[in-house]
């Protein structure tokens, strides 16, 4: 088990450092288009996309990060992505194996 | 199919919301049973992969991209309570972190993404896949066609909350106040991304990985039934 937990592990570094491949796709995916496209798209911002579109300003937003240009950015953000995704699953199980022991 | 703040009236991430909660709740109680020092690990690991594999964005023809999810991949290997949780976990870091997909949307997208897909492509992979062999060729022939079905399926559920904004959210004037798209452009749209590309890197990204632990390392594609059975001699 231990040696496939680090295969995988592997796997998953190699994949971090092909993630900048994703940045050749130009265009966003549909419906994801920030809200000042529409002005372009359809000649105005409907009001209520508008008021909710910066309801949540997140620190690394769209895979950026301030102080490092697009590649590296994303692979930072692919890194911090892993670190905290595990930080919320272990404390979702040392929650889980307490509340049974307990 | 990370939907943005301010697509989808504030009603519409209500109800989704409403939807989404009581599901991630039945997920985390199925889960937290037979979870041990194995699961938590690999319940890491795929929820990673899923984090990236959703970073690795695809042309579609007419200018857009899409991208793999991972989440029928994950309900093959874990189960499907634990895709559940394991992707609603990475859009929750792509909404926190990363503004890929809205707060207010949240429930949306995990509704989408990490409820309607993965159950769907899990049904339809064992629905096919059967009792066939773990090494078999019909496991990843099932693994294909279900996460293909699973991410058009939730590419329609995305569409429609998409669509449905201008219908019954609009000013006196029927000015849209939120997604300006209705059925009739959000439908064809999304169905053609996912059905043209974004399905084919899923089917493409979930049969790889399943052809690859059939080869080296099945014991990881057994680990759904060696955990349940683990769970019977807990009991």
């Amino acid at each position: 088990m231990k040696k496939n937990l680090y295969k995988l592990t592997a796997f998953l570094a190699i994949l971090v450092i092909l993630t900048p491949l994703g940045l050749l796709a130009e265009g966003n995916a549909w419906g994801e288009w920030g809200y000042k496209d529409f002005k372009e798209m359809i000649g105005y911002i409907p009001s209520g996309l508008k008021r909710f579109a910066e309801f949540w300003s997140a620190p690394f937003s769209d895979y950026t990060i301030h102080g490092l240009g697009n590649i590296f950015g994303y692979i930072a953000s692919a890194i911090i992505g892993i670190i905290l995704i595990f930080a919320v699953i272990y404390l979702f199980g040392r929650f889980v194996s307490k509340s049974k022991n307990t | 199919m990370h939907i943005p703040d301010g697509y989808l009236s504030p009603q519409t991430c209500a109800i989704a919301y409403g939807a989404s909660i009581p599901i991630l709740v039945i997920a985390a109680k199925k889960v937290s049973k037979k979870l041990d020092s194995k699961t938590v690990p690999l319940l890491g690991i795929f929820s990673a992969f899923s984090f990236i594999i959703m970073m690795f964005n695809v042309p579609v023809p007419g200018g857009t991209t899409a991208h793999a999810i991972g989440g029928t991949l994950m309900a093959i290997i874990l189960g499907p309570w634990e895709a559940v949780l394991g992707v609603s976990v990475a859009l929750f870091i792509q909404a926190v972190f990363f503004g890929d997909g809205g707060i207010l949307a949240y429930g949306a997208n995990v509704l989408n993404m990490a409820i309607v897909l993965p159950l769907t492509g899990y049904f339809v992979y064992k629905v096919i896949a059967g009792n066939a062999d773990i090494h078999s060729k019909r496991q990843w022939i099932a693994a294909a066609i279900g996460s293909y079905i699973g991410i058009n399926i939730a590419a329609l559920s995305a569409a429609i909350e998409f669509g449905i904004q201008p219908l019954f959210f609009h000013t006196a004037n029927g000015t849209p106040l939120y997604c300006p798209y209705g059925l009739s452009q959000a439908i064809p749209a999304m169905m053609f991304a996912h059905l043209t590309v974004g399905g084919f890197v899923e089917a493409i990204v979930t049969a790889g990985v399943v052809i690859f632990m059939q080869k080296s390392m099945p014991e990881i594609l057994t680990f759904q039934t060696k955990g349940a059975s683990h769970e019977e001699e807990f009991i």
